[in-house]
């Protein structure tokens, strides 16, 4: 039997596909860590590296990550770091490839290991689940995928932290899949590390609440954190979260000696309670945690110690995430200054309403915002406030339509304002808006038995 | 409405007894965002301070908060642990993720937004 250790650290690298370049180079020079994980899959992602891939087939991938690692590659083959990331988008094997190739460049070739994990598209099989019974309805809105069927841009399942624990234990040093949960990135390797079996419901619940706590990167160390935010030391320079676990389902949040950022109860709290639902039903593939169950304790400067997850068995269903086509929209600012801001931006907002309407233009929904004034917090914001006092309002006005070409004549009515609307207007120097597509998202469910992860190796 | 006189003398000793506080005092939040559902997760500053949040800030006094900025009900769920309240705010961002025209589509600020409410608490 192999001897099983004590601890095992997994570092947050990226929050999502843009986030801070350097946060993975400083990840693994800053100090011991064992796994670097790295989530860049947004709901909408999917669909624009469908999009790049159907225009090449090599592509389809998230291509930072190539660019990344090629930084760290002779790092993490000196200190064995091994890495987990969903940046394989629709393309893992191609983006498998691509690192092979880049492993090969720095002198790493047959010394790198790499597992990919795919078995999430289903957008070519579609139409054969639908037809077998698998609506596929929106989670949100009830109504069954055929729809919107003809407009599907990509579908894929959400794939769990099994087929990630299999590449590792295959003997892959760095793990590329398509669609799996940003949890299971972390969740797997604890999962391979300590034995865990798929069963052992508290301990994937555990490491499922560890992934969800580094999932976006420094946002649990001290970024976009509320309390005491003037007192968070140095973020210029955050340290990324790291988990410090062990094998009993305990696990401290820590980050590399020197860097900025805080974590304490109150960032890691911040954290857990982002984008929650019910906190008592947190389902991912791997099983259902109960954040109710979650204890947290200071344990020392910047460490955080988290205790008690319970969990519950997975359910047989996975999420799918589905992008389809819906439209398009558009958005146009103009700034108004003092006197009179606000009410100049509202002169300006109404106007220009009645004009698209003389135009004859339809839209499905017209929006404006006051920046400096309501935009966040609506009528709430101005309950104390000299409105006339207000030194500046940016007027910010968004259409949407199916079609585009009300969304197109919008765009040309923003700029004749200037000249012929009320006083006082200037920031236009970006000129007229453009017409974007609108990609829509579609969450749905399937059977868990439709859907057969795959792990492949290739060696670079 | 008028008030019978032992109500209204009622309300006055209530008055003396109680002071307004602001949740920013006694609260932080994060918010973000599930399809056109935007969340806040309300957290107490001290532990003391959960159960006010427990009685005051219900799912009522919450949607009364976001009137005019929300279609839909208002859930709550207690995180005694975390002495903490999430709330789901439902048709918060006008539909949502890439479809919605607002400043705010992911529901960021909505936890600052929640904030600004005003309690009367026993002093």
């Amino acid at each position: 039997m192999t001897s099983r250790p004590a601890t095992v650290r997994v570092a947050g690298g990226q929050g999502f596909w843009g986030d801070w370049l350097e946060a993975p180079y400083r990840q693994v020079t800053g100090g011991p860590i064992d796994y670097l994980m790295m989530d860049y899959l947004a709901e909408v992602t999917m669909s624009i590296l469908q999009k790049q891939k159907s225009r090449d087939p090599a592509r389809g991938y998230a291509t930072d990550f190539i660019t990344q690692m090629e930084r760290i590659l002779p790092i993490i083959a000196e200190r064995g770091i091994k890495v987990t990331a969903n940046a394989g988008g629709v393309n893992a094997r191609g983006c498998a490839m691509a690192l092979a190739e880049a492993a090969r460049q720095v002198g790493l070739g047959g010394k790198l290991t790499i597992g990919v994990v795919s078995g999430d598209g289903l957008l070519g099989r579609l139409d054969g689940l639908m037809a077998r019974g698998h609506p596929l309805k929106n989670l949100d809105t009830g109504r069954p995928l055929q729809d919107v069927r003809d407009r599907v841009l990509s579908a894929n399942a959400y794939l769990g932290a099994g087929p990630v624990a299999l590449a590792l234990q295959r003997g892959a040093q760095v793990v590329i899949t398509g669609r799996v949960t940003d949890t299971g990135l972390t969740l797997g390797p604890l999962m391979h590390t300590f034995g865990w079996a798929p069963e052992a419901w508290d301990r994937i619940a555990a490491g499922t609440v560890a992934g969800h706590i580094i999932e976006c990167g420094a946002q649990c160390s001290g970024g976009n954190c509320l309390k005491n935010w003037k007192r968070i030391p140095d973020l210029a320079n955050v340290g990324y979260p790291i988990v410090e676990a062990r094998a009993d389902g305990t696990f401290d949040l820590i980050k590399h000696p020197g860097t900025g950022g805080r974590i304490d109860v109150a960032s890691v709290t911040e954290q857990l309670v982002y984008e929650m639902g019910d906190p008592r039903e947190y389902i991912t593939p791997d099983g259902v945690a109960d954040f109710t169950t979650i204890q947290l304790a200071q344990a020392g400067r910047d460490r955080v110690r988290v205790s008690g997850v319970k969990g519950k068995p997975a359910t047989d269903k996975l999420k799918v995430s589905i992008a389809y086509f819906y439209g398009y929209k558009a958005v146009g600012t103009l700034v108004y200054a003092w006197p009179d801001a606000l009410e100049k931006a509202k002169a300006a907002d109404r106007i220009l309403r009645q004009r698209l309407k003389d135009l004859g233009l339809e839209f499905e929904a017209i929006h404006t915002d006051f920046l400096g004034a309501s935009a966040t917090h609506g009528p709430l914001a101005l309950k104390d406030v000299d409105v006339a006092a207000i030194p500046e309002v940016q007027l910010r006005v968004g259409v949407r339509a199916r079609d585009e070409k009300p969304v197109d004549r919008f765009t040309r009515e923003i700029a004749p304002l200037i000249l012929n609307g009320p006083p006082s207007v200037t920031g236009f120097a970006g000129g007229r808006p453009k017409p974007e597509e609108i990609v829509a998202y579609w969450p749905a469910l399937i059977d868990k038995r439709m859907v057969e992860p795959a792990v492949e190796l290739i060696e670079a | 409405m008028k008030r019978r006189r032992s109500g209204g003398q009622k309300a006055k000793a209530a008055v003396r007894r109680s002071k307004t506080v602001r949740l920013v005092d006694i609260a932080h939040a994060r918010s973000g965002d599930k399809g056109d559902t935007a969340n806040v997760g309300l957290i107490a500053l001290k532990p003391v301070y959960y159960p006010l949040l427990v009685e005051h800030v219900t799912a009522a006094r919450v949607a009364r908060h976001f009137k005019g900025m929300i279609t839909g009900k208002v859930e709550r769920f207690e995180l005694p642990n975390l002495h903490a309240l999430n709330f789901l705010l439902h048709g918060a961002l006008d539909g949502g993720g890439t479809i919605s025209l607002k400043t705010d589509a992911q529901g960021k600020v909505f936890s600052t937004a929640l904030l600004r409410m005003e309690i009367e608490v026993r002093k």
